[in-house]
């Protein structure tokens, strides 16, 4: 069969949502960001909720997510998103607020503001990137870097004695009352991210439900702060990352109720 | 039994070779081409177009979002 009597639109299967509009994203190559916007894209054009979206992004790489999902932004200082989020969804109770984190922005300067946030139970969808390193800066130790792992600042690997261990840090924001869902997640392979798009929009529907806070952790490559090609960061991810962040949900309840886990 | 046959057609200008639809591809169809586009990268194409199911997993991998896919049912 021709390929040009397949390439016809009736039999259109998969193509780019309309809310992410054309400008190219300045992402490295094969970063898990781009998957991550698409699938959000995705889900808000499908929910319907282009009008009553609110972002708020983080500092990090992620800072320019405005420039490509084509709802309304704030940028917040760093680690700072969860805080104008409150404000946001407090002002605007009928809008959807989700911020979007890294790991730099959320487990490190910005933890006393996810914790109260969550432990407050705003309604709110917190999406955590968690690629162990501090990507936009040069590749430095995060909270959230595995032991010995090699970074910029830490060219020997992380000593636990001298930096202290990797932060779980989506494990202690399951145990706060104010979450109602809280997951770990991945997009390395086709079946990861669909996954997470379930997620992603259980999590949304949660918050439209005012449920309260709902946490979705994406494991995720940092390729160039990592030093490796996409596919062996992928590769690295599955070996070493996802041992100490295992991905499944940790929490799945209403506000208020606590968990089994 | 029908058989599904797919179509992929990448946006050579978007792609930045990063290859992770080639990993993705159960087929594999997809291939980074010889050939470089305006910004330098080996963009991705349909190397065994005839093996394509249109699965849409290089889609959903693709993080630069490249990538339309096309099925249709051979009776």
């Amino acid at each position: 069969m021709d390929i040009n009597e397949i390439i016809k639109p009736e039999n259109l299967v998969y193509d780019k949502s309309a809310v992410l509009n054309d400008d190219v994203m300045h992402y490295c190559p094969g970063c898990t960001h781009g998957v991550v916007h698409k699938i959000m894209a995705e889900l808000i054009e499908e929910m319907g909720l282009q009008e009553k979206t609110v972002g708020i992004a983080p500092v990090g790489c992620a800072v320019f997510a405005y420039n490509y999902i084509d709802i309304d932004w704030q940028e917040a200082a760093h680690g700072r998103a969860p805080a104008v989020a409150t404000g946001v969804a407090r002002l605007h109770p009928d809008n959807f607020v989700f911020t979007y984190q890294g790991d730099g922005d959320l487990a490190s300067i910005g933890t006393a503001e996810i914790m109260h946030a969550c432990n407050r139970g705003e309604n709110i969808l917190v999406i955590f990137i968690n690629n162990g390193i501090y990507g936009m800066t040069g590749g430095q130790m995060a909270p959230t870097t595995l032991e010995g792992m090699v970074t910029s600042t830490t060219p020997n690997g992380r000593n636990v004695d001298l930096n202290g261990y990797p932060m779980k840090i989506t494990n202690l924001i399951a145990q706060l009352p104010g979450t109602s869902y809280v997951t770990r997640q991945a997009a390395h392979t086709a079946n990861a991210a669909r996954k997470l798009k379930r997620s992603l929009k259980k999590a949304i529907q949660n918050v439209l439900d005012k449920k309260g806070t709902s946490f979705v952790e994406v494991v995720s490559t940092c390729n160039s702060g990592w030093k490796m090609t996409p596919v062996a960061a992928n590769n690295w991810m599955t070996e070493n990352m996802l041992p100490y962040y295992p991905l499944g949900d940790m929490k799945d309840s209403e506000k208020g109720e606590h968990s089994e886990n | 039994m029908a058989k599904v046959k797919g179509a992929v057609v990448v946006d050579k200008e978007g792609c930045k070779g990063c290859s992770l639809c080639v990993e993705a591809c159960p087929h594999d169809v997809l291939a980074l081409h010889k050939e470089v586009n305006s910004k330098g990268y080996h963009y991705s194409f349909m190397e065994n177009p005839d093996e394509c199911i249109g699965c849409a997993n290089c889609g959903v991998v693709c993080p630069d979002t490249c990538i339309t896919i096309y099925r249709v049912k051979v009776s």
